[in-house]
């Protein structure tokens, strides 16, 4: 009796389940169709992504400050030039016309907060993965140096 | 029905409430055997431990660095001895460390770790620790857990009595354990008696850079010098020793150095020693020791000999020096928080002697001597004693304080460890110890303010308490709880090397003052890279040195062409990463030395002689990224007449 009566229950709520879900073979497809979609190409919609970290999205003046430029270019060569060439692809891209890829708070997120971005960001994952997995080092910069760099980056 | 239930629940729920408040009053006094032990050491993963214990690692020459009270090691610091895995001693930048006046000596036997102090409190600046075999002290730093200086000790032999620092850390002292003669000279070993003598150094530390500085020597009689402790508080300015062998046997020492009823603990007022050195009174004897400092800057040491020392003689400066009679060969000498009583313990003796501070100062200047021993003025022992802790047990070798009026001694040879009370004199707990315990070290218990939570025991014996590991066992600490009234073992762990005395202190007084990484506009080594366009290969006769740079994943050059054999090769290496936790290794294949391991910032330096022609690898040694595999290099070598040109690159450019 006690089993009979739990059978039943099964049935019915398989059965109600059914009806829920529309069923078929069309339902099918559809699942294996979305399971092959393409993922949204993560560098699409650049000018909308400012990175995560300490940065903010900010305009950049319209003139160059060439103090600035200097102050960059010192600290460029110092700390980034054992993995970024300006000429060509080297360990990491190469920064030559990066604020026409990339926004400015993205870059300086990525230049001063690497560990998280990576994790975090979606352009970040998508060029750990494109760098063979070498990590974008942190060097330790302060908000100024980075911001100096970015200068120097606009007259690439 | 409902209201049944409710009745069930409720009976439930009380007799659970129950059943827990009835464990957790058991395991207060179960003792070893408490359920909750396991919880009271365990620091869940991710946690970090509330002290830190600096535990010396006597015959291995090194510093252990545990965590309380997990007895989990982090670093082995290296100190007197050699350290392949750190470069310590083999790459170009540290030798110095280890040069003494008999030149490279690649060991060393630490044994007592003391923390700097302020106003008689840790301050976690620097720990000292000596060297007993070649009289040496050496500093290390708390902020990068690196052996930043060692000075040698001349005229002293067997430097134990050694490193105990004063408590603003003017001095830290070094006794001497044998007598030697002073100078040393060409005579029979019969004529030991009054022509040995035992040094007893004040090393001045400079507050600012822990720069240590030999200021003074005070030259006592013959006898063997064994531990030391300051005075603090009331007594600060007065330094304890106690000695044995005040027979002055130079030969089958355990029984002709045993057979005073009492030896004396030895009083030094080293404020009046600087009133003598101010007024001139001391001689200036030559003398040749090693002074070695590691500069953070230059990431370099460098050693310089030292020619002159000055001496005091205490007989003829009355004041300076008063001798303690006590029994019976004692080793430990330790001064409780107060600084009003000097535990003496007789090793060769079942009770504990304790001098008052008072008494003595008292005995002083009523000029109740009892003789003198080479013109140093002998106190009564009846005087100056304020009590005997009595048939404590066998063997006592050292005290430290808890801070709550409590003092806790070691007894080596019934293996355990005693609490008795400061004043009274009672034994108010014992509890075993497996086996054979030397020192116990209480963090802060040589200061003024202890921590009194937890007593380590460092054991000399471990025989059946391990996986066994052939005739060689490890030494042991064992970590009691002594907050309660009865002391409860913790833990038992493993140490490197003999542990002989430790030093342990609250991990916020450390944690805060980390150095992370080293600061590339900050190095000043003189073959720095500090950028892949500063790397270059360059040659003068047979000597090559390579400026080279690591970053994940790569070196620059990582191509080197134009090296020949017989040329001696130095690698000097800088880490250009700027990233906490993150440094390279590297060595080179047929190296006759160990690898590097370079922090971020730092430059190291190794040297490679090539004595076969071919194309050789060097690679990263320390894991460092995805691509640490990918972390390698090679070595053109041609034969030694070749004229094959200089030439390094990385991906095919010179930088």
């Amino acid at each position: 009796m006690k089993n009979l009566l739990l059978s039943l229950l099964v049935l019915a709520s398989f059965s109600i389940w059914m009806t829920s879900c529309g069923g078929g073979q069309s339902k099918i497809d559809e699942i294996k169709a979305n399971s092959i979609k393409t993922p949204a190409d993560p560098m699409a919609d650049w000018q909308s992504n400012h990175g995560v970290g300490p940065i903010k999205a900010f305009e950049l003046p319209e003139s160059v400050d060439q103090a600035l430029v200097t102050t960059g270019q010192g600290v460029y060569n110092a700390k980034c030039t054992a993995c970024h060439k300006i000429d060509k692809k080297f360990i990491g891209p190469s920064p030559k016309g990066i604020l026409s890829r990339r926004t400015p708070a993205w870059t300086m997120n990525m230049i001063l907060n690497p560990e998280e971005m990576v994790q975090k960001d979606p352009i970040a994952k998508q060029l750990l993965i494109d760098a063979n997995g070498s990590p974008m080092a942190n060097q330790s910069l302060t908000q100024e140096e980075a911001r100096a760099i970015l200068e120097y980056f606009r007259t690439l | 029905m409902k209201h049944t239930i409710k009745n069930t629940l409720a009976v439930l729920l009380g007799s659970t409430l129950l059943l827990i408040a009835g464990c957790t009053q058991n395991n207060g006094s179960n003792g070893a055997l408490g359920s909750d032990i396991a919880q009271r050491v365990y620091v869940a993963p991710g946690e970090h431990d509330e002290f830190y214990a600096l535990v010396s690692g006597g015959f291995s020459g090194q510093l252990a660095v545990y965590g309380l009270p997990s007895g989990r090691l982090f670093r082995v610091i290296p100190v007197f001895s050699v350290d392949a895995e750190k470069a310590y001693g083999f790459n170009e930048e540290t030798k110095a460390m280890l040069n003494t006046s008999y030149g490279f000596i690649p060991w060393g036997d630490s044994h007592h770790p003391d923390i700097s102090q302020t106003n008689g409190e840790l301050d976690g600046r620097w720990v000292f620790i000596n060297e007993n075999n070649t009289p040496r002290i050496a500093r290390i730093s708390l902020s990068t857990f690196e052996t930043e200086e060692i000075i040698e000790i001349p005229n002293s032999a067997g430097n134990h009595s050694s490193s105990f620092v004063t408590e603003n850390s003017e001095y830290v002292v070094a006794g001497t354990r044998f007598s030697v003669p002073v100078p040393q000279q060409d005579i029979s070993i019969d004529e030991y008696k009054g022509k040995f003598k035992g040094a007893i150094s004040f090393i001045g530390v400079d507050q600012e850079t822990g720069h240590m500085d030999l200021s003074f020597q005070i030259m006592m009689p013959g006898f063997n010098y064994d531990l030391a402790h300051p005075g603090r508080g009331k007594s600060h300015g007065w330094m304890f020793f106690s000695t044995y062998n005040t027979e002055e046997a130079n030969s089958l020492m355990e029984v002709n150095a045993s057979q005073n009823d009492k030896d004396f603990i030895a009083a030094i007022n080293w404020k009046k020693a600087e009133e003598l050195i101010a007024a001139g009174e001391f001689d200036v004897m030559p003398a040749n020791y090693a002074h070695n400092v590691y500069d953070e800057s230059t990431h370099t040491a460098t050693s310089t000999m030292k020619k002159e020392v000055r001496v005091i003689d205490p007989a003829k400066h009355p004041g300076l020096v008063y001798f303690l009679p006590t029994p019976k060969s004692p080793h430990g000498c330790d001064v409780d928080p107060t600084g009003e009583y000097i535990i003496g313990s007789g090793k060769l003796s079942a009770a504990l002697t304790a001098h008052s501070f008072t008494n003595m100062l008292d005995a002083i200047e009523n000029e109740k001597f009892d003789g003198d021993a080479y013109g140093i003025p002998i106190l009564n022992y009846d005087d100056v004693v304020a009590g005997v802790v009595q048939q404590a047990g066998l063997g006592p070798l050292h005290t430290e304080f808890d801070g709550k009026g409590n003092a806790y001694t070691t007894f080596f040879i019934s293996s355990e460890v005693v609490k008795w009370k400061v004043g009274t004199w009672e034994v108010l707990d014992r509890q075993p110890t497996y086996y054979s315990v030397g020192h116990l070290m209480i963090p802060g218990g040589n200061s003024r303010k202890p921590f009194g939570k937890y007593a380590l025991a460092m054991n000399k014996i471990t025989k059946d308490r391990y996986l066994p590991t052939g005739p060689e066992l490890t030494q042991s600490a064992q970590l009691y709880d002594i907050s309660g009234d009865k002391m409860e073992l913790l833990l038992d762990f493993p140490t490197v090397g003999e542990p002989h005395y430790a030093a342990g202190i609250p991990a916020d007084l450390i944690k805060p003052k980390q150095v992370k990484l080293y600061k590339l506009e900050d190095n000043n080594h003189p073959y720095v890279a500090k950028s892949e366009q500063e790397t270059k290969v360059t040659r003068n006769g047979n000597e090559v040195h390579i400026y080279m740079t690591t970053i994940r994943s790569h070196f620059a050059p990582d191509n080197i062409e134009g090296i020949r054999v017989g040329d001696k090769v130095y690698f000097h290496v800088t880490n250009l990463e700027q990233d906490y936790d993150v440094p390279h290794g590297i060595s080179m294949i047929g190296a006759n030395t160990s690898e590097l391991l370079i922090m971020p910032g730092q430059t190291e330096t190794f040297v490679w002689e090539p004595k076969q022609i071919g194309v050789w690898p060097f690679y990263c040694t320390d894991f460092c990224s995805a691509l640490h595999q990918e972390m390698q290099g090679y070595v053109r070598v041609s034969p030694k007449n070749s004229n094959v040109p200089l030439k390094w690159t990385l991906d095919g450019e010179t930088r």
